[in-house]
Protein backbone atom coordinates (compact mmCIF):
# COMPACT_ATOMS: atom_id res chain seq x y z
CA UNK A 1 0.00 0.00 0.00
CA UNK A 2 1.35 3.25 -0.97
CA UNK A 3 1.71 5.44 2.33
CA UNK A 4 -0.30 8.29 1.83
CA UNK A 5 1.03 11.85 2.95
CA UNK A 6 -0.76 13.48 6.01
CA UNK A 7 0.02 16.93 4.71
CA UNK A 8 0.98 18.23 1.17
CA UNK A 9 4.01 19.51 0.72
CA UNK A 10 2.23 22.82 0.25
CA UNK A 11 0.54 22.97 2.98
CA UNK A 12 4.11 21.82 5.13
CA UNK A 13 5.67 24.97 3.14
CA UNK A 14 2.74 26.79 4.96
CA UNK A 15 2.87 25.57 8.15
CA UNK A 16 7.15 26.19 8.07
CA UNK A 17 6.46 29.45 7.07
CA UNK A 18 5.87 31.63 10.02
CA UNK A 19 8.78 29.96 11.65
CA UNK A 20 10.50 30.56 8.90
CA UNK A 21 10.43 34.57 8.62
CA UNK A 22 10.93 34.44 12.36
CA UNK A 23 14.08 32.04 12.84
CA UNK A 24 15.44 33.95 9.36
CA UNK A 25 15.16 37.25 10.70
CA UNK A 26 16.05 37.58 13.90
CA UNK A 27 18.41 34.64 13.52
CA UNK A 28 19.70 33.80 10.22
CA UNK A 29 20.03 37.25 9.27
CA UNK A 30 21.91 38.55 12.23
CA UNK A 31 24.45 35.87 11.65
CA UNK A 32 25.59 37.41 8.28
CA UNK A 33 24.55 41.50 9.39
CA UNK A 34 27.04 40.97 12.09
CA UNK A 35 30.17 39.91 9.69
CA UNK A 36 29.22 42.93 7.12
CA UNK A 37 29.37 44.95 10.53
CA UNK A 38 32.65 43.31 11.55
CA UNK A 39 34.11 45.38 8.67
CA UNK A 40 32.92 48.41 8.88
CA UNK A 41 33.33 51.40 11.56
CA UNK A 42 29.64 51.70 12.22
CA UNK A 43 29.29 53.41 15.76
CA UNK A 44 25.72 54.36 17.49
CA UNK A 45 25.97 57.92 17.20
CA UNK A 46 27.34 60.46 14.76
CA UNK A 47 28.09 60.19 11.01
CA UNK A 48 28.78 56.62 10.88
CA UNK A 49 26.20 55.84 12.34
CA UNK A 50 23.88 56.49 9.36
CA UNK A 51 26.96 56.21 6.70
CA UNK A 52 29.31 54.14 7.88
CA UNK A 53 32.50 53.48 5.92
CA UNK A 54 34.22 50.14 5.06
CA UNK A 55 37.29 49.67 6.98
CA UNK A 56 38.72 45.87 5.89
CA UNK A 57 39.96 44.11 8.67
CA UNK A 58 40.93 47.00 10.83
CA UNK A 59 38.54 46.26 13.58
CA UNK A 60 40.20 42.16 13.61
CA UNK A 61 43.48 44.51 13.69
CA UNK A 62 42.54 46.22 16.44
CA UNK A 63 41.11 43.02 18.70
CA UNK A 64 44.56 41.68 17.69
CA UNK A 65 46.86 43.77 18.42
CA UNK A 66 49.80 42.58 19.86
CA UNK A 67 50.82 45.76 21.51
CA UNK A 68 47.27 46.16 23.34
CA UNK A 69 46.42 42.00 23.34
CA UNK A 70 47.17 41.06 26.79
CA UNK A 71 46.30 44.65 28.44
CA UNK A 72 43.60 44.72 30.83
CA UNK A 73 40.44 45.72 29.19
CA UNK A 74 41.37 44.94 25.72
CA UNK A 75 40.08 41.82 23.63
CA UNK A 76 42.85 39.71 24.14
CA UNK A 77 42.83 40.00 28.32
CA UNK A 78 39.09 39.05 27.72
CA UNK A 79 39.08 36.17 26.03
CA UNK A 80 41.99 34.49 28.10
CA UNK A 81 39.70 35.50 31.26
CA UNK A 82 36.57 33.76 29.12
CA UNK A 83 38.62 30.72 28.49
CA UNK A 84 40.05 30.22 32.44
CA UNK A 85 36.49 30.95 33.64
CA UNK A 86 35.06 28.20 31.11
CA UNK A 87 37.57 26.10 32.46
CA UNK A 88 36.77 26.39 36.26
CA UNK A 89 33.19 27.05 36.18
CA UNK A 90 31.93 24.61 33.44
CA UNK A 91 34.32 21.90 33.22
CA UNK A 92 35.84 21.49 36.07
CA UNK A 93 32.75 22.80 38.73
CA UNK A 94 29.53 22.05 37.08
CA UNK A 95 30.89 19.12 35.49
CA UNK A 96 32.65 17.49 38.23
CA UNK A 97 30.21 18.81 41.24
CA UNK A 98 27.38 17.86 38.81
CA UNK A 99 28.52 14.36 38.55
CA UNK A 100 29.24 14.03 42.69
CA UNK A 101 25.61 15.20 42.91
CA UNK A 102 23.73 12.94 40.76
CA UNK A 103 26.11 10.33 42.27
CA UNK A 104 25.16 11.45 45.93
CA UNK A 105 21.67 11.44 45.34
CA UNK A 106 21.49 7.90 44.24
CA UNK A 107 22.53 6.36 47.42
CA UNK A 108 21.01 9.11 49.84
CA UNK A 109 17.34 8.70 51.63
CA UNK A 110 14.52 10.52 49.32
CA UNK A 111 14.26 13.11 51.84
CA UNK A 112 17.82 13.94 51.97
CA UNK A 113 17.69 13.77 48.32
CA UNK A 114 15.14 16.08 47.48
CA UNK A 115 16.76 18.56 49.89
CA UNK A 116 19.88 18.57 47.73
CA UNK A 117 17.96 18.28 44.46
CA UNK A 118 15.34 21.40 45.63
CA UNK A 119 17.93 23.61 46.48
CA UNK A 120 20.23 22.92 43.48
CA UNK A 121 17.78 23.17 41.19
CA UNK A 122 16.14 26.53 43.07
CA UNK A 123 19.71 28.27 42.07
CA UNK A 124 19.24 27.27 38.23
CA UNK A 125 15.45 28.07 37.80
CA UNK A 126 15.36 31.55 39.47
CA UNK A 127 15.45 34.47 37.20
CA UNK A 128 19.23 36.00 37.36
CA UNK A 129 18.76 39.17 38.50
CA UNK A 130 17.48 37.86 41.48
CA UNK A 131 19.87 35.50 41.65
CA UNK A 132 22.69 38.44 41.40
CA UNK A 133 21.28 40.00 44.07
CA UNK A 134 21.14 37.16 46.28
CA UNK A 135 24.39 37.02 45.86
CA UNK A 136 25.08 40.73 46.13
CA UNK A 137 23.46 40.52 49.48
CA UNK A 138 25.77 37.01 50.11
CA UNK A 139 28.70 38.60 49.44
CA UNK A 140 28.53 42.17 51.29
CA UNK A 141 31.42 42.83 53.36
CA UNK A 142 29.36 43.96 56.53
CA UNK A 143 26.66 41.99 56.99
CA UNK A 144 26.79 39.34 54.13
CA UNK A 145 25.89 35.44 54.90
CA UNK A 146 29.21 34.26 53.61
CA UNK A 147 31.08 36.82 56.02
CA UNK A 148 28.70 36.01 59.21
CA UNK A 149 29.44 32.50 58.76
CA UNK A 150 32.95 33.09 58.46
CA UNK A 151 33.18 35.22 61.43
CA UNK A 152 31.80 32.71 63.00
CA UNK A 153 34.17 29.66 62.37
CA UNK A 154 36.66 32.38 63.32
CA UNK A 155 37.95 32.73 59.96
CA UNK A 156 38.81 36.26 58.73
CA UNK A 157 35.87 38.00 56.40
CA UNK A 158 36.53 39.54 53.17
CA UNK A 159 35.48 41.84 50.85
CA UNK A 160 34.96 38.99 47.91
CA UNK A 161 34.04 41.00 44.94
CA UNK A 162 36.60 43.52 45.41
CA UNK A 163 39.60 41.11 46.56
CA UNK A 164 38.56 37.85 44.91
CA UNK A 165 35.94 39.29 41.54
CA UNK A 166 37.43 36.74 39.69
CA UNK A 167 36.82 33.55 41.95
CA UNK A 168 33.98 35.13 42.77
CA UNK A 169 31.90 34.70 39.14
CA UNK A 170 33.48 30.95 39.06
CA UNK A 171 31.86 29.99 42.26
CA UNK A 172 28.97 31.98 40.76
CA UNK A 173 28.45 30.43 37.74
CA UNK A 174 29.47 26.70 39.18
CA UNK A 175 26.25 27.20 41.81
CA UNK A 176 24.05 28.44 39.39
CA UNK A 177 24.89 25.97 36.43
CA UNK A 178 25.60 22.97 38.36
CA UNK A 179 21.98 21.48 38.22
CA UNK A 180 21.85 21.16 34.44
CA UNK A 181 25.12 18.57 34.49
CA UNK A 182 23.27 16.59 38.29
CA UNK A 183 19.94 16.21 36.16
CA UNK A 184 21.69 14.91 32.99
CA UNK A 185 24.11 12.85 35.23
CA UNK A 186 21.05 11.53 37.35
CA UNK A 187 18.81 10.10 34.17
CA UNK A 188 22.07 8.96 32.67
CA UNK A 189 22.69 6.91 35.85
CA UNK A 190 18.95 5.23 35.79
CA UNK A 191 19.39 4.51 32.38
CA UNK A 192 22.17 1.80 33.85
CA UNK A 193 20.34 -1.36 34.74
CA UNK A 194 20.73 -2.11 38.40
CA UNK A 195 22.06 -5.71 38.12
CA UNK A 196 24.99 -4.56 37.26
CA UNK A 197 25.34 -2.24 40.69
CA UNK A 198 23.66 -4.90 42.54
CA UNK A 199 26.56 -7.49 41.15
CA UNK A 200 29.37 -5.07 41.76
CA UNK A 201 27.86 -5.21 45.02
CA UNK A 202 27.91 -8.56 46.04
CA UNK A 203 31.65 -8.58 44.67
CA UNK A 204 32.77 -6.09 47.44
CA UNK A 205 33.09 -2.92 44.71
CA UNK A 206 33.45 0.52 47.19
CA UNK A 207 31.28 3.11 46.15
CA UNK A 208 34.15 5.11 44.39
CA UNK A 209 34.92 1.67 42.09
CA UNK A 210 31.26 1.49 40.84
CA UNK A 211 31.80 5.14 39.95
CA UNK A 212 34.53 4.29 37.98
CA UNK A 213 34.77 1.09 36.39
CA UNK A 214 30.78 0.75 36.01
CA UNK A 215 28.43 3.70 35.96
CA UNK A 216 31.71 6.31 33.79
CA UNK A 217 32.14 3.97 30.89
CA UNK A 218 28.55 3.67 30.37
CA UNK A 219 27.45 7.01 30.57
CA UNK A 220 30.40 8.72 28.15
CA UNK A 221 27.72 9.68 25.76
CA UNK A 222 26.14 11.75 28.25
CA UNK A 223 29.20 12.99 29.91
CA UNK A 224 30.87 14.32 26.19
CA UNK A 225 27.07 16.05 25.22
CA UNK A 226 27.44 17.66 29.37
CA UNK A 227 30.50 18.86 28.89
CA UNK A 228 29.76 20.39 25.29
CA UNK A 229 26.60 22.40 26.58
CA UNK A 230 28.00 23.57 29.15
CA UNK A 231 30.78 24.66 27.78
CA UNK A 232 29.14 26.77 25.09
CA UNK A 233 26.34 28.31 27.60
CA UNK A 234 29.21 29.38 29.67
CA UNK A 235 31.01 30.43 27.25
CA UNK A 236 28.17 32.89 26.40
CA UNK A 237 26.44 33.57 29.60
CA UNK A 238 26.20 37.24 30.36
CA UNK A 239 24.69 36.82 33.99
CA UNK A 240 28.08 37.78 35.64
CA UNK A 241 27.46 41.41 34.50
CA UNK A 242 24.41 41.33 37.05
CA UNK A 243 26.80 40.81 39.94
CA UNK A 244 29.75 42.71 38.89
CA UNK A 245 29.50 44.86 35.69
CA UNK A 246 32.47 42.94 34.60
CA UNK A 247 34.35 45.08 37.23
CA UNK A 248 36.49 46.23 38.92
CA UNK A 249 38.68 47.42 36.99
CA UNK A 250 37.83 44.53 33.79
CA UNK A 251 38.62 41.72 36.12
CA UNK A 252 35.85 39.87 35.36
CA UNK A 253 35.08 40.91 31.82
CA UNK A 254 34.40 37.46 30.21
CA UNK A 255 33.70 38.23 25.98
CA UNK A 256 29.88 38.74 26.76
CA UNK A 257 30.45 41.33 28.89
CA UNK A 258 33.41 42.78 26.96
CA UNK A 259 31.09 43.14 23.81
CA UNK A 260 28.55 44.91 25.57
CA UNK A 261 30.92 47.49 26.78
CA UNK A 262 32.20 48.14 23.51
CA UNK A 263 29.05 48.04 21.36
CA UNK A 264 26.54 49.82 24.05
CA UNK A 265 28.78 51.65 26.08
CA UNK A 266 31.51 52.62 23.67
CA UNK A 267 29.35 52.76 20.92
CA UNK A 268 31.75 51.27 18.56
CA UNK A 269 29.29 48.54 17.09
CA UNK A 270 32.07 47.52 14.23
CA UNK A 271 34.25 46.40 16.59
CA UNK A 272 31.69 44.91 19.05
CA UNK A 273 30.74 43.10 15.93
CA UNK A 274 33.83 41.91 15.16
CA UNK A 275 33.96 40.47 18.76
CA UNK A 276 30.74 38.82 17.70
CA UNK A 277 32.27 37.11 15.38
CA UNK A 278 34.81 35.54 16.95
CA UNK A 279 32.59 34.33 19.61
CA UNK A 280 30.30 32.62 16.68
CA UNK A 281 33.35 31.21 15.10
CA UNK A 282 33.99 29.57 18.53
CA UNK A 283 30.54 28.34 19.23
CA UNK A 284 30.61 27.22 16.27
CA UNK A 285 33.38 24.90 16.95
CA UNK A 286 31.73 23.63 19.65
CA UNK A 287 28.17 23.21 17.36
CA UNK A 288 29.88 21.12 15.22
CA UNK A 289 31.13 18.88 17.53
CA UNK A 290 28.42 18.59 19.11
CA UNK A 291 26.39 17.74 16.34
CA UNK A 292 28.83 15.22 15.10
CA UNK A 293 28.27 13.23 18.42
CA UNK A 294 24.54 13.97 18.79
CA UNK A 295 24.32 12.48 15.31
CA UNK A 296 26.39 9.25 16.18
CA UNK A 297 24.43 8.88 19.71
CA UNK A 298 21.54 6.18 17.73
CA UNK A 299 24.28 3.55 16.52
CA UNK A 300 26.11 3.83 19.76
CA UNK A 301 22.77 3.64 21.79
CA UNK A 302 22.58 -0.19 20.49
CA UNK B 1 29.72 -10.13 57.25
CA UNK B 2 29.71 -8.15 60.46
CA UNK B 3 32.55 -5.90 59.01
CA UNK B 4 30.17 -5.37 55.85
CA UNK B 5 27.05 -4.15 57.48
CA UNK B 6 29.48 -1.95 59.37
CA UNK B 7 31.31 -0.61 56.37
CA UNK B 8 27.46 0.29 54.52
CA UNK B 9 26.83 2.11 57.91
CA UNK B 10 29.89 4.33 57.95
CA UNK B 11 29.79 4.51 53.96
CA UNK B 12 26.01 5.84 54.18
CA UNK B 13 27.05 8.20 57.00
CA UNK B 14 29.77 9.86 55.05
CA UNK B 15 27.07 10.01 51.87
CA UNK B 16 24.47 11.61 54.12
CA UNK B 17 26.97 14.22 55.26
CA UNK B 18 28.30 15.19 52.43
CA UNK B 19 24.61 15.51 50.61
CA UNK B 20 23.33 17.65 53.73
CA UNK B 21 26.58 19.76 53.05
CA UNK B 22 25.99 20.46 49.47
CA UNK B 23 22.48 20.95 49.97
CA UNK B 24 23.04 23.62 52.69
CA UNK B 25 26.21 25.07 50.36
CA UNK B 26 23.69 25.40 47.53
CA UNK B 27 20.78 26.99 49.75
CA UNK B 28 22.97 29.40 51.47
CA UNK B 29 23.12 32.23 49.14
CA UNK B 30 19.29 31.85 49.22
CA UNK B 31 18.13 31.61 52.43
CA UNK B 32 18.59 35.63 53.14
CA UNK B 33 15.64 35.87 50.60
CA UNK B 34 13.28 33.68 52.60
CA UNK B 35 13.53 36.06 55.73
CA UNK B 36 14.45 39.31 53.93
CA UNK B 37 11.09 40.16 52.22
CA UNK B 38 9.25 40.18 55.14
CA UNK B 39 11.11 42.10 57.58
CA UNK B 40 10.63 46.16 57.49
CA UNK B 41 14.54 46.61 58.65
CA UNK B 42 15.64 44.11 56.33
CA UNK B 43 19.68 44.86 55.61
CA UNK B 44 21.76 42.55 53.61
CA UNK B 45 22.71 40.91 57.10
CA UNK B 46 20.63 37.51 57.65
CA UNK B 47 18.08 38.32 60.29
CA UNK B 48 14.88 36.29 61.60
CA UNK B 49 12.20 39.25 61.30
CA UNK B 50 10.64 40.19 64.15
CA UNK B 51 7.95 40.79 64.02
CA UNK B 52 7.11 38.89 60.72
CA UNK B 53 5.32 41.84 58.32
CA UNK B 54 3.68 42.30 55.07
CA UNK B 55 4.24 45.84 54.58
CA UNK B 56 7.28 45.46 52.38
CA UNK B 57 4.71 43.78 50.19
CA UNK B 58 2.51 46.67 50.43
CA UNK B 59 4.96 49.28 49.70
CA UNK B 60 5.59 46.98 46.35
CA UNK B 61 2.02 47.27 45.84
CA UNK B 62 1.56 50.79 45.90
CA UNK B 63 4.68 51.48 43.67
CA UNK B 64 3.03 51.79 40.42
CA UNK B 65 6.68 51.83 38.28
CA UNK B 66 6.97 48.47 40.03
CA UNK B 67 3.90 47.30 38.91
CA UNK B 68 3.94 48.18 35.63
CA UNK B 69 7.18 46.48 35.31
CA UNK B 70 5.63 42.75 36.04
CA UNK B 71 2.69 43.83 33.79
CA UNK B 72 5.15 44.64 31.13
CA UNK B 73 7.20 40.96 32.00
CA UNK B 74 3.89 39.09 31.79
CA UNK B 75 2.98 40.97 27.99
CA UNK B 76 6.73 40.24 26.57
CA UNK B 77 6.56 36.76 28.29
CA UNK B 78 3.12 36.08 27.11
CA UNK B 79 3.25 37.62 23.58
CA UNK B 80 6.68 35.55 22.81
CA UNK B 81 5.07 32.29 24.08
CA UNK B 82 2.03 32.45 21.83
CA UNK B 83 4.47 33.09 19.04
CA UNK B 84 6.23 30.53 20.01
CA UNK B 85 4.22 28.05 20.37
CA UNK B 86 1.91 28.65 17.57
CA UNK B 87 4.79 28.66 15.07
CA UNK B 88 7.05 25.42 16.61
CA UNK B 89 3.91 23.76 16.73
CA UNK B 90 3.11 24.13 13.10
CA UNK B 91 6.88 23.94 11.85
CA UNK B 92 7.48 20.69 14.01
CA UNK B 93 4.01 19.27 12.54
CA UNK B 94 4.78 19.87 9.00
CA UNK B 95 9.03 18.69 9.43
CA UNK B 96 7.28 15.37 11.09
CA UNK B 97 4.39 14.45 8.86
CA UNK B 98 4.88 16.69 5.39
CA UNK B 99 6.76 15.34 2.61
CA UNK B 100 8.80 18.63 2.41
CA UNK B 101 12.45 17.31 1.16
CA UNK B 102 15.46 18.26 3.07
CA UNK B 103 13.70 18.13 6.39
CA UNK B 104 16.70 16.49 8.31
CA UNK B 105 18.96 19.34 6.75
CA UNK B 106 16.71 22.00 8.17
CA UNK B 107 16.41 20.72 11.46
CA UNK B 108 20.10 20.17 11.60
CA UNK B 109 21.02 24.05 10.15
CA UNK B 110 18.20 25.73 12.59
CA UNK B 111 20.06 23.80 15.76
CA UNK B 112 23.39 25.07 14.17
CA UNK B 113 22.56 28.33 14.20
CA UNK B 114 20.69 28.38 16.91
CA UNK B 115 23.60 27.55 18.92
CA UNK B 116 25.88 30.01 17.36
CA UNK B 117 23.77 32.90 17.37
CA UNK B 118 23.98 33.52 20.75
CA UNK B 119 22.69 36.75 22.78
CA UNK B 120 26.33 37.58 23.08
CA UNK B 121 27.62 37.45 19.56
CA UNK B 122 24.52 39.13 18.07
CA UNK B 123 23.56 41.80 20.56
CA UNK B 124 24.83 44.20 17.97
CA UNK B 125 22.98 42.84 15.17
CA UNK B 126 19.48 42.20 16.72
CA UNK B 127 19.75 45.65 17.70
CA UNK B 128 20.74 47.00 14.36
CA UNK B 129 17.78 45.01 12.83
CA UNK B 130 15.67 46.23 15.14
CA UNK B 131 16.84 49.75 14.96
CA UNK B 132 15.56 49.54 10.89
CA UNK B 133 12.57 48.25 11.35
CA UNK B 134 11.51 51.31 13.99
CA UNK B 135 10.95 48.98 16.63
CA UNK B 136 13.38 50.10 19.13
CA UNK B 137 11.62 50.51 22.51
CA UNK B 138 8.55 48.53 22.06
CA UNK B 139 7.03 45.53 23.42
CA UNK B 140 7.02 43.91 19.95
CA UNK B 141 11.36 44.07 19.36
CA UNK B 142 11.38 42.38 22.83
CA UNK B 143 8.55 39.61 21.78
CA UNK B 144 10.14 38.94 18.09
CA UNK B 145 13.34 38.64 18.95
CA UNK B 146 13.12 36.00 21.35
CA UNK B 147 10.12 34.51 19.76
CA UNK B 148 13.51 33.85 17.08
CA UNK B 149 15.99 32.75 19.43
CA UNK B 150 13.64 30.55 20.82
CA UNK B 151 12.08 28.83 18.20
CA UNK B 152 14.74 26.42 16.97
CA UNK B 153 14.90 24.60 20.16
CA UNK B 154 10.87 24.62 20.61
CA UNK B 155 10.54 23.03 17.46
CA UNK B 156 13.01 20.57 17.96
CA UNK B 157 11.34 19.16 20.92
CA UNK B 158 8.52 19.39 19.44
CA UNK B 159 9.47 17.53 16.64
CA UNK B 160 10.59 14.38 18.84
CA UNK B 161 7.53 14.37 20.40
CA UNK B 162 5.36 14.50 17.21
CA UNK B 163 7.78 11.66 15.54
CA UNK B 164 6.46 10.04 18.60
CA UNK B 165 3.36 9.41 17.53
CA UNK B 166 2.09 6.95 15.80
CA UNK B 167 0.64 8.04 12.00
CA UNK B 168 -2.14 5.65 12.07
CA UNK B 169 -4.37 8.39 14.34
CA UNK B 170 -4.38 10.92 11.54
CA UNK B 171 -4.64 8.36 8.51
CA UNK B 172 -7.36 7.12 10.48
CA UNK B 173 -9.53 10.41 10.80
CA UNK B 174 -8.76 10.90 7.35
CA UNK B 175 -9.73 7.30 6.16
CA UNK B 176 -12.39 8.25 7.39
CA UNK B 177 -13.01 11.64 5.66
CA UNK B 178 -11.57 13.91 7.61
CA UNK B 179 -9.79 17.23 5.61
CA UNK B 180 -5.64 17.11 6.34
CA UNK B 181 -6.50 20.41 8.81
CA UNK B 182 -9.11 18.62 10.83
CA UNK B 183 -7.02 15.96 10.90
CA UNK B 184 -4.11 18.11 12.33
CA UNK B 185 -6.39 20.24 14.71
CA UNK B 186 -9.22 17.55 16.26
CA UNK B 187 -6.85 14.33 16.23
CA UNK B 188 -3.17 15.48 16.27
CA UNK B 189 -3.18 18.61 18.11
CA UNK B 190 -4.96 17.25 21.57
CA UNK B 191 -2.31 14.46 21.43
CA UNK B 192 0.19 16.92 21.08
CA UNK B 193 -0.60 19.06 23.37
CA UNK B 194 1.48 17.55 26.72
CA UNK B 195 4.45 18.59 24.48
CA UNK B 196 3.52 22.04 23.94
CA UNK B 197 3.04 22.92 27.65
CA UNK B 198 6.91 21.63 27.95
CA UNK B 199 7.71 24.24 25.15
CA UNK B 200 5.28 27.15 26.31
CA UNK B 201 6.56 26.81 30.29
CA UNK B 202 10.12 26.35 28.56
CA UNK B 203 9.72 29.50 26.65
CA UNK B 204 8.09 32.12 29.27
CA UNK B 205 10.37 30.99 31.90
CA UNK B 206 13.22 32.05 29.57
CA UNK B 207 11.71 35.01 28.66
CA UNK B 208 10.43 36.63 31.96
CA UNK B 209 14.03 36.06 33.35
CA UNK B 210 16.01 37.31 30.70
CA UNK B 211 17.96 40.91 31.31
CA UNK B 212 20.14 41.24 28.07
CA UNK B 213 18.01 41.48 25.75
CA UNK B 214 15.08 44.10 27.33
CA UNK B 215 18.23 46.03 28.70
CA UNK B 216 19.53 47.10 25.19
CA UNK B 217 15.94 47.05 23.37
CA UNK B 218 14.09 49.19 25.54
CA UNK B 219 14.81 52.90 26.87
CA UNK B 220 11.38 54.20 28.26
CA UNK B 221 10.43 53.47 31.67
CA UNK B 222 6.74 52.42 31.27
CA UNK B 223 7.90 49.31 28.64
CA UNK B 224 10.63 47.92 31.37
CA UNK B 225 10.07 44.42 32.50
CA UNK B 226 10.68 43.55 35.65
CA UNK B 227 14.34 42.40 35.16
CA UNK B 228 15.52 45.56 34.14
CA UNK B 229 13.23 47.60 36.53
CA UNK B 230 14.59 46.06 39.61
CA UNK B 231 18.00 48.28 39.08
CA UNK B 232 15.74 51.55 39.90
CA UNK B 233 15.08 50.22 43.41
CA UNK B 234 18.64 51.76 44.67
CA UNK B 235 19.49 55.10 46.02
CA UNK B 236 20.52 58.05 44.57
CA UNK B 237 23.43 57.35 46.58
CA UNK B 238 24.12 53.61 44.72
CA UNK B 239 22.91 51.59 47.70
CA UNK B 240 19.99 49.09 47.31
CA UNK B 241 16.58 49.90 48.78
CA UNK B 242 16.66 46.13 50.12
CA UNK B 243 13.18 45.91 51.92
CA UNK B 244 12.07 47.07 48.54
CA UNK B 245 14.05 44.78 46.42
CA UNK B 246 13.67 41.64 48.27
CA UNK B 247 9.72 41.93 48.17
CA UNK B 248 10.05 42.69 44.58
CA UNK B 249 12.45 40.15 43.70
CA UNK B 250 10.14 37.21 45.58
CA UNK B 251 6.85 38.63 43.92
CA UNK B 252 8.86 38.39 40.49
CA UNK B 253 9.89 34.59 41.23
CA UNK B 254 7.02 33.04 42.16
CA UNK B 255 5.34 32.72 38.63
CA UNK B 256 8.78 30.77 37.98
CA UNK B 257 8.58 28.72 41.03
CA UNK B 258 4.57 27.93 40.34
CA UNK B 259 5.82 26.60 36.89
CA UNK B 260 8.50 24.88 37.93
CA UNK B 261 5.94 23.24 40.92
CA UNK B 262 3.68 22.67 38.19
CA UNK B 263 5.76 20.81 35.34
CA UNK B 264 7.48 18.62 38.70
CA UNK B 265 3.49 17.72 39.65
CA UNK B 266 2.66 17.13 35.73
CA UNK B 267 4.99 15.38 34.04
CA UNK B 268 7.96 15.26 36.36
CA UNK B 269 10.80 17.63 36.31
CA UNK B 270 13.37 14.91 34.30
CA UNK B 271 14.38 16.04 31.08
CA UNK B 272 12.10 19.14 30.03
CA UNK B 273 13.90 21.49 32.05
CA UNK B 274 16.81 20.14 31.29
CA UNK B 275 17.21 22.00 27.85
CA UNK B 276 17.74 25.83 28.66
CA UNK B 277 18.82 28.30 26.06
Amino acid sequence: MKKFSLLSTRAGALFLAPATALVGVFVIIPFFWVIFVSFTNRTLLGRTAVDPDFVGLQNYFALFNPATFFTRGQFGFSLILTIQFVLLSALIGQALLGLLLAWLSQSVTPTLKSFLQTAVIAAWILPEVVIGFAWFAFLDYDNGTLNMILRGLGLPPGDWLLQQPFWVIVFFNTWRGAAFSMMLFNSAFQSIPPSYFQAADVAGATSWQKLRDIALPLIRGHVVTDLILITMWTFNVFTPFLLTHGGPSYRTEILSIYTYRIAFKDFEFGKGAAVGVVIMLINLAFALVYLRIAHKKPVEAE
Amino acid sequence: MQKRTQNIFVRRTVFAAAATFLGTVFALPLVWFIFAPFNARAELGLAIPSPFTLSNFATVFENTFAMQALLNSLIQAAGGVVLVGAAATLAAYALSRSPIPGKGAVTYILLLFSSVVSGSAAMVPIFLIISAAGLIDTHLAVILVFAGGLLPTAMFILRDFIDAIPRSYEESAMVAGASPLQAFFDVALPVIRPGIVVVVVWAFVNIWGSFLIPFILLRSDKLMPASVAIYSFYSEAGTPIVTLLAAYSLIYSLPVIALYLFVNWKFGFRFFGGIKS
